[in-house]
């Protein structure tokens, strides 16, 4: 039972998610905040993928204007832990259409991402789950969930657009 | 040349490296001072582990941690708080590999005996290998001494010295008393998960940190100013609030002044009785009008119980020294029974700020970060800690305090770890 993948919709998809990795990259923080839809979540688990963040505690779980406060700290120049910014390489990955109802897309993929930064080197390896909607601007991303593989694991401060 | 002296004696000299207004930097840095450390302080004094909410029920278990040690905190059948070593007493396995769960034996994957809750040893396959055995003298360790204050569990791994009650002491204990009182009901439940974020840096730069008023106006000026909060005027060369070393490595930044000044329910939260209308109604009917009004100006302290809980407003703070440059902080929203409508913005504001992500603590934890590296330049050898030195006095409680942004905090802390590393 096999979904009929229609190419041009997974073209779209792959080149929405590559463009987000490059914007993050490259710490283009508004172009990155225009990606999100108004009624967005940005969410990252932590003690687990499948916690209820209404009750337990989440690394971030962001709705629309708490992902614009957390811009607005970039902005601010004074945001210590990315000031030097870390340098950022990231590969995306395993992108999988899990639905697609002609409004929004479910998409899954996996992300490996390098950062180096004054403490030194990071490995983060995280596997996303995003809700896409098309919009008259192309696609915006509803939902952007992050599983760290290690979430359940004591890690470093995590700063940058991941 | 003096410094090379100090680090070159074989037992380190406490009285030399820690002085009333400056310590001298290898106490960041230096691995035997760390191990030290683990014998005098971690291993032998009180140190917070968990909360008693977070094993509400028989047989409930939670991995929690006194500095590098695992510990299992397990609620046996009967209701009673155990702290058990992670470490089978056959071949030393590690006993236990999840983070929670509830059962009442633990059994070993190695060789599979089986212990209790309490720790006993319950059993082993072909028992008639030891024929001659006392089952009693192969239990599982145990932290030596537990004990409990309104839901915190401490254990301590000295068989005797201080009782909790006394090492809290009159400050650790009212600060705790005052907590809990922001419940309508007097209890605080630790439910909602924790955020484990880890620092490449020395333990005590985490605890100093915790109660240094001086940095909130400059480290988080960045959050201050884009969410327009007024927390950073609280720490400001204006502000009424003070900062007091309340004894025994104990330290506050009490912003009761400011809060008592402003005089508004709720504002030290940062919101105000009209968006919590269930919550202070609750708190009237539960304290009466003129108290529940008195809790809601005042808030929840600001207090550094030494050496690992933090008791920071809205979340608690528990700090976990790994080694003599990495420490983790475990941190929770704190959560008052009875008020659900308080308790949801509690998480919420406490996943805004602390955290790997945090508006806060990802900025504080550059500095924890920066700090160690910093301290291991050579010179000039020490931290200079004396702000406010001139202007410590003592108020009608007895305590020493200062401005809020002074470092009375701070010189109370290294005081009394250098008696407790002093100390047979
Ligand atoms: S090491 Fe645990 S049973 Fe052998
Ligand atoms: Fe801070």
């Amino acid at each position: 039972m096999s979904m009929q993948i229609d190419l041009n919709v997974l073209a779209e998809v792959q080149q929405f998610l590559y463009r987000e990795a490059r914007l993050q990259d490259s710490h283009a923080y508004d172009e990155w905040e225009a990606l999100w839809t108004d009624d967005a979540i940005y969410w990252i688990p932590a003690n687990g993928a499948d916690i209820d963040p209404e009750e337990q505690m989440s690394i971030i779980y962001d709705n629309r204007s708490r992902i614009g406060l957390r811009i607005k700290q970039f902005h601010t120049g004074q945001r210590h832990t990315q000031m030097p910014q870390s340098a950022l390489g990231r590969v995306v990955s395993n992108i999988e259409i899990l639905s697609d109802d002609g409004h929004e897309i479910k998409v899954a993929s996996n992300a490996l991402i390098y950062e180096s930064n004054l403490r030194g080197e990071t490995v983060w390896a995280t596997r996303n789950e995003f809700v896409l909607r098309r919009s008259d601007d192309g696609l915006r991303m509803a939902r952007k969930k992050v599983v760290l593989v290690n979430n359940d694991k004591p890690i470093y401060t995590l700063s940058f657009l991941v | 040349m003096e410094s090379q002296s100090i680090i070159a004696r074989s037992t380190p000299d406490f009285g030399q490296l820690v002085q009333r207004d400056r310590i001298h930097g290898s106490l960041y840095t230096d691995e035997q001072i760390f191990q030290l450390e683990l014998e005098k302080i971690w291993y032998k004094t009180w140190v917070y582990v968990g909360h008693a909410t977070e094993v509400p029920n028989a047989n409930d278990f939670v991995m929690k941690s006194i500095g590098p040690q695992e510990i299992i905190m397990t609620r046996d059948r009967d209701g009673q708080i155990h702290l058990l070593q992670n470490r089978c007493p056959h071949r030393g396995n590690q006993l236990c590999a999840e983070a929670k769960g509830n059962k009442g034996v633990f059994t070993c994957p190695y060789h599979r005996w089986a212990f209790s809750n309490t720790g006993k040893l319950r059993g082993y396959p072909y028992p008639d290998g030891y024929e001659t055995v006392n089952r009693d003298e192969l239990g599982l360790g145990k932290v030596t001494r537990v004990a409990e204050y309104k839901g915190f569990v401490f254990g301590s791994f000295a068989a005797e010295g201080p009782s909790l009650e006394e090492h809290l002491g009159r400050g650790g204990r009212d600060a705790i008393d005052r907590l809990v009182m922001t419940s309508p009901e007097g209890e605080v439940q630790i439910t909602a998960g924790f955020l484990q974020h880890k620092a490449k840096a020395n333990w005590k730069f985490l605890v100093e940190n915790e109660t240094d008023g001086y940095h909130p106006q400059f480290v988080h000026d960045s959050i201050f100013s884009v969410a327009k909060s007024g927390i950073g005027d609280l720490y400001g060369g204006a502000s009424t609030a003070v900062a007091r070393d309340l004894g025994d490595g104990h330290t506050e930044n009490d912003l009761r002044p400011e809060f008592r000044r402003i005089g508004k329910l709720m504002n030290w939260f940062g919101t105000t009785e009209e968006r919590l209308p269930e919550y202070v109604e609750k708190m009237k009917a539960a304290y009466g009008e003129e108290k529940a009004r008195e809790i809601m100006i005042d808030g929840t302290p600001h207090v550094m119980i030494f050496p690992n809980l933090f008791i920071a407003e809205i979340q608690i703070f528990v700090i976990q020294a790994v080694a003599v440059d990495e420490t983790i902080q475990h941190v929770t929203a704190l959560q008052f029974k009875g008020a659900p409508d308080l308790n949801r913005r509690l998480r919420q504001q406490t996943m805004g700020s602390v955290g790997p992500a945090g508006f806060l603590l990802a900025d504080d934890s550059e500095m924890y970060e920066r700090t160690q590296r910093g301290v291991a330049a050579k010179n000039p050898e020490w931290n200079y800690l004396g702000r406010g030195i001139h202007r410590e006095r003592e108020d009608e409680e007895g305590y020493l305090v200062a401005d809020n942004t002074d470092e009375v905090t701070t010189r109370g802390i290294w005081r009394h770890y250098r008696e407790l590393m002093e100390a047979e």
